[in-house]
């Protein structure tokens, strides 16, 4: 049973330790979050309640604002399905690195703690994957997480608008330094990119029947769209993903 | 009668739970149809970056503030520069610029 500790707590104390940068940054986007979470009607225990259970930045964001639109369930659910649906390719890489006999728990366990960068630090760990260290890295951030927005919604209120105003610009950011990055390394995603930037400035600025649409709807139109055309026309190498391939094949 | 605000936090928990559990449980094979693993690869670059632009813009204080923002944030983040520093610089841009 020591033994059996011992494997468990040293990959645990890593995890938590990777964790540390995560959750700093998370606490801060997670404010500005709850800023767009107090637009929306929700209050400071609905904020933490909806982070905990979701840990998505722009799943939560587009959520928010459909809630805020008085969209019903199904474009709720949309929504945060088209937001989050990297979390489903990222989860069928991290499935590869399991042990095979990995219990269906502790799978369970890893995929609910599946963000950008948990994952990020995850895949840069040796084969197969240890539950502690994902659990370690989720112990730390995840409280980070909720905690700041449901601060975000308490404080939000106290500060003056233009601080409000530049706190929500931080979670565009956070935004800009998941996608920048990839679309410097990879052509086809910076095309990507800027069709998005393009279209959506478009789609709600210029065209009067579409600029009528919630921000969720343009979001799902869009990005079928774009991601239809770019997978038809530029799709990725013909081999299975191999460890880490999440969205990063270079070219 | 439930709260539209709570079911609405539940039925996107229940979504992002499905979406992250499902393929960590079952899909134990890589997925083999090119045309999805390519979809999948470029939704969320796509999605990102439809919800950042214009929305970054207007929730800065001043179209200026925005547009800087949007500007200081695709440079950096484009240099490598790490997310809580990205996230940040964004935040000051824009704070400042809106107070001209």
């Amino acid at each position: 049973m020591a033994e059996r500790g011992q494997r468990t707590a040293r990959p645990f104390l890593e995890g938590m330790r990777d964790g540390i940068p995560i959750a700093l940054g998370y606490f801060a986007v997670a404010f500005s979050l709850g800023i767009a979470a107090k637009n929306a009607g929700l209050d400071a225990w609905q904020a933490f309640v909806a982070s905990a259970l979701n840990l998505a930045s722009a799943g939560e964001f587009a959520g928010f604002s459909a809630i805020a639109a008085n969209a019903g369930y199904l474009e709720v659910a949309t929504v945060t399905l088209i937001t989050n649906a990297r979390y489903f390719l990222m989860g069928a890489s991290l499935a590869q690195r399991f042990s095979p006999d990995e219990s269906t728990l502790n799978r369970i366990g890893v995929g609910y703690g599946i963000t950008d960068e948990i994952f990020g630090i995850a895949i840069a760990r040796p084969v197969p994957l240890v539950p502690a260290y994902s659990y370690g890295a989720i112990a730390i951030s995840m409280p980070a997480w909720a905690t700041g927005t449901a601060l975000g919604v308490i404080a939000g209120n106290a500060l003056p608008a233009n601080v409000v105003a530049a706190l929500s610009v931080s979670l565009f950011g956070m935004f800009l330094a998941i996608i920048m990055p990839e679309a410097r390394r990879n052509r086809v995603v910076l095309a990507c990119v800027a069709a998005g930037f393009a279209a959506s400035f478009v789609f709600s600025r210029l065209v009067p029947a579409t600029a009528a649409w919630t921000p969720g709807t343009r979001t799902i139109v869009l990005t079928l769209v774009i991601a239809g055309i770019a997978a038809l026309v530029a799709p990725v190498d013909d081999e299975p993903m191999a460890d880490g391939e999440v969205a990063s094949d270079d070219r | 009668m439930i709260d539209r605000v709570w079911a609405s936090i539940f039925v996107m928990a229940a979504v992002t739970i499905a979406i992250r559990v499902i393929p960590v449980t079952l899909m134990r094979k890589p997925v083999k149809n090119r045309f999805i693993r390519s979809f999948l690869t470029y939704v969320p670059y796509v999605t990102l970056a439809v919800m950042t632009f214009p929305a970054i813009v207007e929730s800065a204080g001043t179209p200026l503030a925005g547009y800087a923002a949007l500007v200081v944030g695709i440079v950096l983040a484009w240099l490598g520069a790490g997310l809580p520093v990205v996230a940040a610089a964004c935040s000051i841009v824009a704070f400042v610029l809106a107070l001209l």
